[in-house]
């Protein structure tokens, strides 16, 4: 059955084996070999993006939405440093992704060759794990070894950096159905008794808070987050991105948590007594100052599969390493298995109490006003996609309106980078989505700032006709670090301000797209109608929107969660 | 507080970075660190000393059990433990000194390793603050070079640390 094939043709094949449908890349001298296989065959589909940062981001993005390893090709040298952002921005959000790169020869290496870097040591703080293959009988191993360890434990993106000779040695294949590491054993099940104390914990409880994060999404852990909460009625906070692991349009949903995060929100948060933190780690967006969050007196349960995830920021009472879903389900069985429930006039009380932090409307904004509002055009992209879109986002003032207006029930259909906070992330993550999602409806919620971050991609989208909707907010600023020159420098906006700004009609239709300006209020909801009813085409709606428009609530760095800056 | 930390990993090319890196990345402090393959070939086992509150020796611990190429870890310093560091120390040895550095280095358990006409050098083995406690009484300009190799730990009694 063994038969020899080259290093290239191994690369090929051990994607085949994976099932890999779909992956993203560019070429160049390093790859050429590899290149040369994929053209040889059919069952892996090649993706040609215009710029590497967009392949390791499209690769992203078909990753999150489907819950697939995303598989990323470039080249040596520039190819693999162009790559890094996108590799980072992953490893922020625990995405799993397998990028192969090539590397200059084996008898090179070292030897400052043309478009030679040193591809493990740059980008070895940015990947869960990396492997430079020396030897082509390792390769079929590594290859192996890179998809077993991006998707499983907590996620995240592994490098395979391959020397153009390896390509070309030949050696038996034989793709190995399995492999175990001793070095490598991620916890799945949670530990019993922790979870028994946990629901000791939340039997006693009177004011309780979930606070879910992107664990939820990445372990599919959506329906038993839900059925959980709701058994208990009990209120539910997401992160970033957290956003559609409990539906947003439930009555004990309390919207997104943090910095940008709605009043009611924050405020249970700061004044629970119970927390239940699931999949989410704390970080400094979500709950401001430790400090001040150490006010106030509150046992926490922390659900992680990543030990290192748990006391890092903040001491908690009742550590469980697991997988989300696995500790999820246990506690559930358990909680079921009780007689005892929560005291439930305490939780009327509670509940009255939150409905009181709701009446504070955090999210109001003006409806009459006749310069279209950013959130306006968040709100009927809404209605018109009926909640239902794919939407992926690039990073800034429109990123937070889409988290904080766009109601996600349902989880894999929030796309955002939240942790490295990279802009021109948007539209190459929606190229990944949509190819995941054939019929699926994909927008790009973004800024005039960010969107030319990686706009060279309405190539590719123009090549692969891929239908995306551009919701460009446009505001001639890079409106977030304008709100904070605004709010923390005196109103000196240095160097934030977008001049020279393209006709991104123009430009739309330069590539063949369609482009739509809109100026009123009174015709962003045709707008939007319009562009989803272009169903094969990219349409690129550029609204003119409100320059002065500022994200609320906000709680500014260093501050604590109940000091909001409200509208 | 002082930890010593005893890492037992594969011994591959790039591991030795991954925990460099780590603590530069995460900015913990390495006072030493010292490495070598163990009887099994495939394994390398590391001494690490740090310096650190416990919520940061805890996080140095976890974040080293994430390294996919660490097999298992140990904080000696949780019990019972042995730690012993290797030193050179070349010093000037002339006239009257020569007498007093030789009875100085037996009262340390040193061997001298090397004679000249105007110098010893002395190898010393013991816990790091032996060592110190050894260059603190040579007088301080007849040390001519040290080298030390960093800590090595092993628990107390029949308790290993093994895959």
């Amino acid at each position: 059955m063994s038969v020899e094939l080259t290093g290239a043709e191994i690369t090929i094949r051990c994607l085949q084996e994976e099932g890999v449908q779909c992956i993203f890349g560019y070429p160049g001298g390093a790859v050429l070999f590899i290149y040369d296989e994929l053209f040889k065959q059919d069952k892996v589909r090649h993706i040609l993006v215009r710029h590497e940062q967009a392949a390791i981001h499209a690769a992203d993005g078909y990753a999150r939405s489907s819950n697939k390893v995303g598989v990323a090709l470039v080249t040596s040298g520039p190819g693999v440093t162009n790559a890094v952002t996108g590799i980072a921005t992953a490893y922020m959000d625990s995405i799993p992704l397998v990028i192969i790169s090539g590397q200059v020869p084996t008898s090179a290496i070292g030897l400052d060759a043309f478009q030679e870097v040193d591809t493990v040591g740059i980008t070895r703080p940015c990947v869960k794990h990396n492997f430079l293959v020396k030897d082509v009988t390792e390769l079929a191993l590594t290859i192996k070894k890179a998809f077993y360890i991006a998707s499983t434990g907590r996620p995240g993106p592994v490098l395979v950096d391959i020397p153009k000779d390896v390509t070309q040695q030949k050696t038996k294949f034989a793709y190995p159905d399995k492999v175990t590491m001793r070095s490598y054993n991620p916890v799945i099940k949670g530990h019993t008794r922790q979870i028994k104390k946990a629901a000791e914990l939340i039997l006693g409880a009177k004011r309780p808070v979930v606070y879910a994060g992107g664990g939820v999404i990445l372990s599919d852990a959506a329906p038993q987050l839900t059925e959980l909460t709701q058994m208990l009625n009990f209120p539910c906070t997401n992160t970033l991105m957290g956003l559609g692991g409990y539906p947003a349009t439930d009555k004990q949903s309390l919207g997104m948590l943090g910095m940008h995060g709605t009043y009611e929100a924050n405020m249970a948060m700061q004044y629970c007594d119970v927390l239940v933190a699931v999949g989410a780690r704390f970080d400094d967006r979500v709950i401001g100052n430790p400090k001040h969050f150490f006010n106030e007196n509150r046992k926490i349960i922390h659900i992680d599969i990543d030990p290192s995830s748990i006391s890092k920021r903040v001491k908690v009472d009742v550590p469980i390493v697991g997988d989300v879903l696995d500790v999820l389900k246990e506690l559930i069985k358990l909680l079921k298995a009780e007689k005892e429930k929560p005291d439930q006039a305490a939780l009327k009380e509670w509940w009255k109490q939150i409905d009181l932090w709701r009446e504070r409307d955090c999210l109001k904004f003006d409806r009459e006003s006749q310069i279209i509002k950013p959130q306006m055009v968040i709100e009927k992209l809404f209605n018109i996609t009926k909640g239902d879109a794919f939407i992926t986002s690039d990073v800034g003032q429109h990123q937070m309106w889409a988290a904080q207006f766009y109601k996600f029930d349902k989880p894999r259909r929030w796309i955002n980078s939240g942790g490295l906070g990279t802009m021109g992330f948007g539209m190459p993550a929606a190229m990944g989505v949509q190819l995941a999602n054939p019929k699926g409806k994909v927008a790009c919620i973004t800024g005039e700032a960010s969107i030319q971050m990686c706009i060279q991609e309405l190539s590719t989208c123009k090549q692969y006709k891929l239908p995306l909707k551009i919701v460009n907010l446009n505001n001639r600023y890079m409106g977030m670090v304008r709100q904070w020159q605004e709010f923390f420098h005196g109103n000196r906006y240095a160097e934030s301000y977008m001049n020279a700004l393209p006709d991104f009609v123009k430009l739309a239709e330069s590539y063949g797209h369609v482009g739509i300006k809109i100026e009123r209020p009174e015709d962003v909801e045709d707008a939007l109608k319009e562009a989803f009813k272009l169903k094969d085409q990219l349409v690129f709606m550029d609204f003119i929107t409100d320059q002065t428009e500022n994200v609320f609530p906000m709680v500014p760095g260093g501050k604590g969660l109940s000091e909001m800056i409200l509208v | 507080m002082r930890h010593i930390i005893s890492v037992l990993m594969e011994n591959e090319a790039g591991a030795l970075s991954r925990v460099a890196g780590l603590f530069s990345a995460r900015g913990y402090n390495i006072e030493s660190l010292s490495v070598a393959p163990t009887e099994d070939p495939t394994l390398s086992r590391m001494t690490l000393v740090t310096i650190g509150s416990d919520e940061i020796v805890e996080q140095v611990t976890k974040q080293l059990n994430k390294l996919i190429e660490v097999v298992k870890i140990v904080d000696l310093s949780d019990g019972n433990h042995i730690e012993r560091e290797l030193m050179l120390v070349k010093v000037r040895a002339v006239g009257s000194d020569r007498e007093e550095i030789k009875r100085l280095a037996e009262i340390f358990r040193g061997c001298i390793i090397d004679v000249t006409d105007k110098s010893y050098t002395i190898e010393l083995t013991g816990p790091s603050s032996k060592l110190d406690a050894f260059l603190e009484t040579v007088e301080r300009s007849t040390v001519l070079e040290t080298v030390r190799t960093g800590a090595s730990g092993i628990g107390r009694g029949e308790w290993t640390l093994k895959v």
